[in-house]
């Protein structure tokens, strides 16, 4: 964990060299999901609800995931750019030092300029919450808490099998786009709008249902069963078969680069 | 002119190396769109008369939007140019006969063409394929369809002229990434990628619809679903040829100021 903060540290330093780059940048991040949120206020503005959501329950669902998308993006960005770390051999590097080998991918790179994204999530979120009819208690309180950092292990879960398949294939699949970006850019709006068909592919095969859809429900009032707050948890599990993969990626791993 | 003709052909093959990449590109375009669909549908049921345009008209709408993305895409940046920038490889560029502006004008039209052209065909044969009002429909009209395709022309050039100005520009900041997220997110939501321009609320449109941006992918494609129609189309059209004017001028000013007094850096 010292080494951790350590490496933090490093990053910020290195950062703060470029202050009216690392400034826009951060705008520029803000600026990127703003026109998502642009455009759900659109969306809303002529149409009032959509599969009996409303515009300020969407808006809440949307928050959270966000917020998880950027807490995973931002600790584990170093996956994100795994494709090149094994294209020009740095891997190699990495695998003769004494520490673990995830450990140091995720400290090798800290997104700080994604807090342009958090702090555009969280003052969306307060917004939502301000605006939502929600009825708070206990319960109510301790599932918004369990989706976020439910959704930040499952994205961080993506991601890590996003890294795992470029040892396979030595280049990052744009495919993957589809669960990372895509996730957040689709998770905007709560997982039953498109359909029973994805619907159960995001509870089954990728578990974004499990921390979006369905502690949702309990969440603003749409069903009373508290149970469903606690899916979050059930969903982190998707976090051991990403694992599993890595694993196997490494045993897999042929060093390339010079 | 022949100088220009085979730097966009090497481009151009070079961007054709990249097969497995334009594989990938596709199924995810194509999960993308489908997504879009879903989601417009969910809208659509819940209020059918607040729906702006045919639901028909919308699906060929996203159908095009995502199988001519490398046409219009504004945040498809190309690094090498920047990178020639930053770390002062641009010395070389500078030193050949040919003039710079028009050379990265046509590096980025065979950059974007190549890739598009690869990836279009199958996207919207799948599209076709579909089953009714999620298809890709095709217009009534031999006329429409040749409108279309002038008017895509033109928002793809205004598309790369918008581009230029932000190379032009990056003269001025060492490092690009503020100015390209700034401005690839204005274009973005103002060019109707995120929600197209007709959802917008009726004064807010009529302004956007003005816009440069608004000459880049919703005219055409809103040509061929038939959502503008009759003169609307040719006043539309101008614009677009007007747009592409000014940013043109725009860009050459720019970027000969900033060659005028260019420190390169790096050594």
């Amino acid at each position: 964990m010292k080494l951790y903060m350590k490496y933090v540290g490093i990053h910020i330093r290195s950062m703060m060299q470029y202050k009216i780059s690392f400034l826009f940048t951060s705008i520029g991040q803000f600026l990127v999901s703003f026109n998502v949120f642009l455009g759900i206020v659109f969306m809303f503005k002529r149409f009032s609800n959509v599969e009996s959501f409303t515009y300020s329950e969407c808006l809440m669902c949307f928050s959270i995931v966000l917020l998880a998308f950027s807490f995973a993006e931002c600790f584990f960005r170093g996956f994100d750019e795994f494709a090149s770390m094994i294209g020009n051999g740095e891997f190699d590097r990495i695998m003769i030092r004494p520490r673990g080998l995830i450990f140091q991918v995720i400290s090798s790179k800290l997104e700080l300029t994604r807090i342009g994204r958090i702090v555009q999530a969280i003052v969306m979120f307060c917004y939502a919450v301000s605006k939502s009819q929600i009825h708070w208690n206990l319960y109510r309180i301790i599932t918004v808490i369990l989706m976020i950092a439910g959704g930040t292990v499952i994205f961080a879960g993506v991601f890590i099998i996003y890294a795992s398949l470029c040892f396979f294939t030595l280049d990052g699949l744009e495919f993957m786009n589809v669960f990372t970006d895509g996730a957040r850019e689709y998770g905007k709006y709560p997982i039953n709008v498109y359909g029973k068909n994805v619907l159960r592919l995001c509870t089954y095969i990728i578990p974004f249902a499990l921390f979006q859809y369905y502690p949702f429900l309990y969440l603003c009032g749409k069903s009373n069963q508290v149970s469903l707050g606690m899916l979050p948890m059930l969903g982190t599990l998707f976090i051991i078969p990403c694992s599993g993969l890595w694993r196997l990626g490494i045993r897999h791993y042929q060093s390339t680069g010079s | 002119m022949k100088k220009y003709l085979s730097f966009f052909r090497m481009r151009f093959i070079n961007g054709f190396q990249y097969r497995i990449a334009a594989l990938a590109g596709i199924i995810t375009q194509f999960v993308w769109g489908m997504m879009e669909i879903l989601m417009f549908r969910a809208f659509y049921r819940a209020n059918p008369s607040a729906f702006p345009m045919e639901f028909s008209a919308l699906s060929s709408y996203v159908w095009f939007q995502q199988a001519f993305l490398a046409l219009f895409m504004t945040w498809f940046w190309e690094k090498e140019l920047f990178e020639s920038i930053k770390t002062g490889n641009i010395a070389y560029e500078l030193c050949r006969p040919v003039d710079i502006y028009s050379m990265w004008f046509v590096r980025g039209i065979a950059n974007r063409a190549s890739k598009a052209i690869l990836r279009c065909i199958p996207i919207l044969l799948t599209g076709y394929l579909l089953p009714s009002p999620y298809r890709l429909v095709l217009p009534d009209h031999l006329s429409v369809f040749v409108l279309f395709l002038m008017s895509m022309l033109l928002g793809f050039l205004v598309v790369v002229a918008y581009g230029m100005i932000i190379y032009g520009l990056t003269f001025y900041t060492v490092n690009p990434m503020g100015i390209r997220m700034v401005s690839q997110s204005l274009a973005e939501f103002l060019s109707g990628a995120v929600i197209p321009l007709p959802f917008l609320p009726d004064k807010i449109r009529a302004v956007v619809e003005l816009l440069p941006f608004a000459a880049m992918q919703n005219v055409p494609f809103r040509i061929y679903s038939q959502d503008i129609s009759g003169s609307d189309i040719y006043q539309a059209m101008l614009l677009q040829v007007i747009w592409l004017i000014i940013l043109v001028t725009v860009g050459k000013i720019i970027m000969n100021k900033a060659l005028g007094s260019l420190t390169v850096q790096g050594g």
